[in-house]
């Protein structure tokens, strides 16, 4: 088994519809978890942070936090369930949400139910 | 800091006495409850006219003896959230208070009408927001459900309007 | 029903129009959002998990059909084609755009409602019995004195930032449905022997992180005197009650720190010390408001309606709707008809927007075009004829309407929880489908009768999960979920918080654990005892040893 990558990825609600987005690479925000920039080091991620706060400022997103992820496979998975529920949507709408629009992660819903 | 008065800036003329030190020779003064307390006979003898600042856990109903004395009473807001001063200014006009009421700290533009109802009439605004901002601000609402507020003269009380032979209750002092 | 006059519907135009500007500086960054924040939430504008929810005051659970289709319109229109009925008789939206939230204002301001202080530290909607008006015990129609506390309460200036947010029920029945014993203030109507009408005042009650039963300051306060008092009440809650910590800030706490003598005797020296000509009650603005909850015409029926009786015969799963379902009429030939929201697997208070339309027009036909909000997450029609109740319910089955659990283990109260939530720290809402699922067997969910099952995805307990007889609380153990239960707490006259049994579960674990305690109450029960009443002449022990023995 492959080990996974670990880091901090950061993550906001888009200010004009409160969609949860993640900074990518190209320092866009997008709805889908596995296109967020992973920071392996405390410093990039402190980068990441100051981008956001700048996005923040420009009115594109707000309340912009770290996440600690993993990368997986090209695959990202939040550590906090908290956090994989952002990604996902609702797991009890799969019909609705990011799951259902095919945006949600590679890690499927939490288990449970 | 300029003072928002009657929706205009007005320079602010008081002088701000410590805890502790001398009162100026003249010139009015603004003190702090505790120091009203031990320093009265100087305060009552001294010549200028004579300001309260108060903190949030100051008792309004012991200020009683001292109302009429008072020309200012300075109330904090900590935080705009920290909403203990609107108790407090609109018991101090319950009892009587008919000098100028101050509101001072985290004052915001979304909440200047809050304060212009229960009895404030002059407020340390800032520089965040523009003059315009304020006087837009103090004309949100044209009407309040409450009765015996503080209103501006294009403001109504809904109660009053419903029940057009009622009385208005409170005279009111003055036009924020 | 209440309807605006011009100045409430001024009144709701200029808030709109004042929200509109605020979203317009925020959309623009002339607010930053630590200025804008407060003033979303002042106007019901919460940012959840997934997006921004948008929280709708529906007052005292009160709404015509118009109204309800108006929400379903909201629903289809700027949501994703439902909403959720919560626990304080409002409906959510949860997938709200900032951008479109002052368009939703207005079409709600369309038919006289909004989404006034559905947040912040300040007066929430006023909450009442969803039976008022028709229960067959009630004293009088406290609903007029809730439209007079709505109004008192909008946009009070000295009131709006308090320590903690403030929630006010009122019953006018003494069996209570409004659980007026858990809210920071309670009102109770009493009747004297000379025929008047007085308020029994309840304060400090609440659930949350530290749940209490509140403590009578007066046992009959006259009506005319209720503001005033009111105001009393809260000035000193304003001025004394804590802000250092949030946890600590709800008025429960400074009763319970300061003790209820002396926070009664604050209260009572400033009721005393203030003028109150400006809060007198006046009759004539009470007769005002109260000629709009005159009841409907009603037609002089026998008690007693034979083509109904004839249904049930015929009908088996009607019958057991309709011994369900059906509540107790104050006049003859009526009955109140309870909706279920929780259809058997569905989510505790979610309604579609045809699901709405179909309700808003059995109202309209059948109802006296009257609906309302439970606290228990369902829809009532309070006016139904007895002969009609065979076509409502041939309705709503068409419409997935007409589960037959009202007060049953299936009728579960469950907030959104981490599905989403921003405070959860668990899901809620898969908890309560796999009970629900686990209970599908109505001739089980009869033979257990009388129940309440209550769910929160987090300590704050919008699910009111310590006064549900049965109550599971849902938290975060090193980011994964678990549930903890609690039993015999409940909301009604007899009030009690209920007691943790034991170490939690994980998620999968807790419909078996609900099995498992509801065998041991079969196993133990006297004839006609319901759970609560078991449990409370037991306690916890055989529970306890039941659950936590083959562990």
């Amino acid at each position: 088994m492959t080990t996974p990558e670990k880091g901090q990825l950061v993550t906001a609600n888009r200010l004009r519809d409160g969609i949860a987005v993640f900074l990518t690479r190209g320092g866009d925000w997008s709805e889908v978890i596995d296109e967020a920039v992973l920071a392996l080091e405390p410093q990039a991620a402190a980068a990441l942070e100051a981008r956001a706060r700048d996005d923040e400022k420009k009115t594109i997103v707000t309340g912009a936090y770290l996440v600690d992820a993993e990368r997986l496979e090209g695959r990202v998975r939040a550590a906090h369930i908290r956090e994989r529920m952002r990604a996902l949507g609702p797991t009890v709408r799969l019909d609705l949400g990011k799951q259902a629009e095919g945006k949600g992660a590679g890690f499927a819903a939490p288990e449970g139910e | 800091m300029p003072l928002l008065k009657n929706n205009v800036l007005v320079a602010d003329t008081w002088i701000n006495a410590e805890a502790d030190g001398d009162f100026p020779a003249s010139g009015d003064v603004i003190v702090p409850f505790a120091r009203l307390l031990k320093d009265w006979g100087e305060l009552s003898a001294r010549p200028g006219k004579l300001g309260l600042r108060l903190s949030n856990t100051d008792r309004p109903e012991a200020l009683g003896t001292f109302l009429p004395k008072l020309s200012v009473i300075v109330l904090p807001f900590p935080a705009f959230n920290d909403g203990r001063a609107y108790s407090i200014a609109r018991s101090l006009r319950e009892m009587g208070y008919r000098g100028e009421l101050r509101a001072t700290g985290n004052v915001l533009p979304d909440q200047l009408q809050f304060m212009l109802q229960v009895g404030f009439d002059a407020f340390e605004i800032g520089e965040r927001f523009p003059l315009e901002t304020w006087q837009k601000a103090s004309r949100q609402m044209s009407l309040a459900y409450q009765r015996g507020l503080f209103r501006r003269g294009s403001e109504a009380e809904i109660w009053t309007e419903r029940h057009t032979d009622a009385e208005p209750w409170l005279e009111q002092p003055h036009a924020g | 029903m209440y309807r605006y006059d011009e100045f409430d519907h001024q009144f709701v135009r200029e808030r709109t129009d004042q929200f509109r500007n605020q979203t317009e500086r925020r959309l623009s960054g002339a607010l930053t959002e630590d200025e804008f924040r407060p003033l979303r939430l002042m106007n019901g504008l919460y940012l959840q998990l997934h997006a921004y929810m948008l929280r709708v005051a529906i007052p005292y659970g009160t709404l015509s059909g118009r109204q309800m289709r108006q929400l379903a319109y909201i629903a289809d229109t700027w949501d994703k084609g439902y909403g959720h009925f919560t626990t304080r008789q409002n409906i959510q939206y949860n997938w709200v755009k900032l951008e479109d939230a002052p368009d939703i204002l207005d079409a709600l301001a369309a038919v006289e409602m909004h989404a006034i202080q559905t947040s912040g530290n300040c007066i929430r909607n006023v909450t009442t019995d969803h039976w008022a008006g028709a229960a067959a015990d009630e004293i009088a129609d406290p609903r007029p004195v809730g439209e007079l506390l709505r109004q008192w309460s909008s946009l009070h200036p000295e009131f709006s930032f308090l320590p903690r947010k403030f929630k006010i029920a009122v019953t006018g029945a003494p069996h209570d449905r409004a659980a007026v014993k858990v809210h920071d203030i309670g009102l109770r109507l009493h009747k004297n022997d000379a025929g008047e009408i007085g308020w029994e005042v309840i304060v400090g009650g609440g659930l949350g992180r530290t749940p209490m039963v509140g403590v009578t300051v007066r046992d009959f306060l006259p009506q005319h005197e209720l503001i005033g008092y009111l105001e009393a009440i809260m000035r000193v809650y304003n001025l004394y009650g804590r802000r250092d910590n949030k946890y600590k800030a709800r008025i429960k706490i400074l009763v319970h720190e300061i003790g209820a003598d002396k926070f009664k005797s604050e209260v009572e020296a400033e009721y005393a010390r203030r003028p109150h000509p400006t809060t007198e009650v006046e009759e004539r603005e009470l007769a005002r408001i109260a000629a709009y909850f005159a009841p409907p015409d009603f037609e002089k029926l026998p008690r007693w309606s034979a083509s109904f009786e004839e249904a049930k015969l015929a009908n088996p799963a009607f019958a057991r709707w309709a011994r369900n379902n059906l509540g107790p009429h104050h006049v003859d030939g009526y009955a109140i008809v309870n909706i279920s929201l929780k259809p058997e697997g569905g989510i505790p208070g979610d309604a579609t927007g045809d699901q709405m339309r179909v309700m808003a027009d059995l109202a309209e036909r059948f109802g006296s075009d009257e609906l309302r909000v439970s606290h228990a997450q369902n829809i009532v029609l309070p006016h139904v004829k007895k002969d009609d109740l065979l076509t409502v319910y041939q309705a709503l089955e068409k419409a997935d309407l007409a589960a037959a659990n009202y007060g049953l283990a299936g009728d579960i109260i469950a907030c959104p929880g981490l599905d989403y939530c921003a405070l959860a720290t668990a899901r809620s809402i898969p908890v309560a489908q796999s009970i629900s699922r686990k209970f599908a067997d109505s001739k089980k969910q009869d033979e257990i009768g009388k129940l309440k099952i209550n769910i929160s995805g987090c300590i704050n307990a919008c699910g009111h999960h310590h006064v549900g007889h049965i109550g599971i609380l849902g938290l975060d153990k090193k980011g994964e979920e678990f549930y903890q239960i609690t039993l015999g707490g409940s909301s009604a006259e007899n009030a009690s918080i209920g007691t943790i049994l034991g170490p939690g579960f994980a998620g999968h674990e807790v419909a078996d654990a609900i099995e498992t305690i509801l065998d041991t109450y079969l196993k133990h029960r006297e004839a006609g005892e319901e759970f609560l009443a078991t449990y409370r002449r037991l306690g916890p022990k055989p529970f306890k040893e039941a659950l936590y023995a083959t562990a």
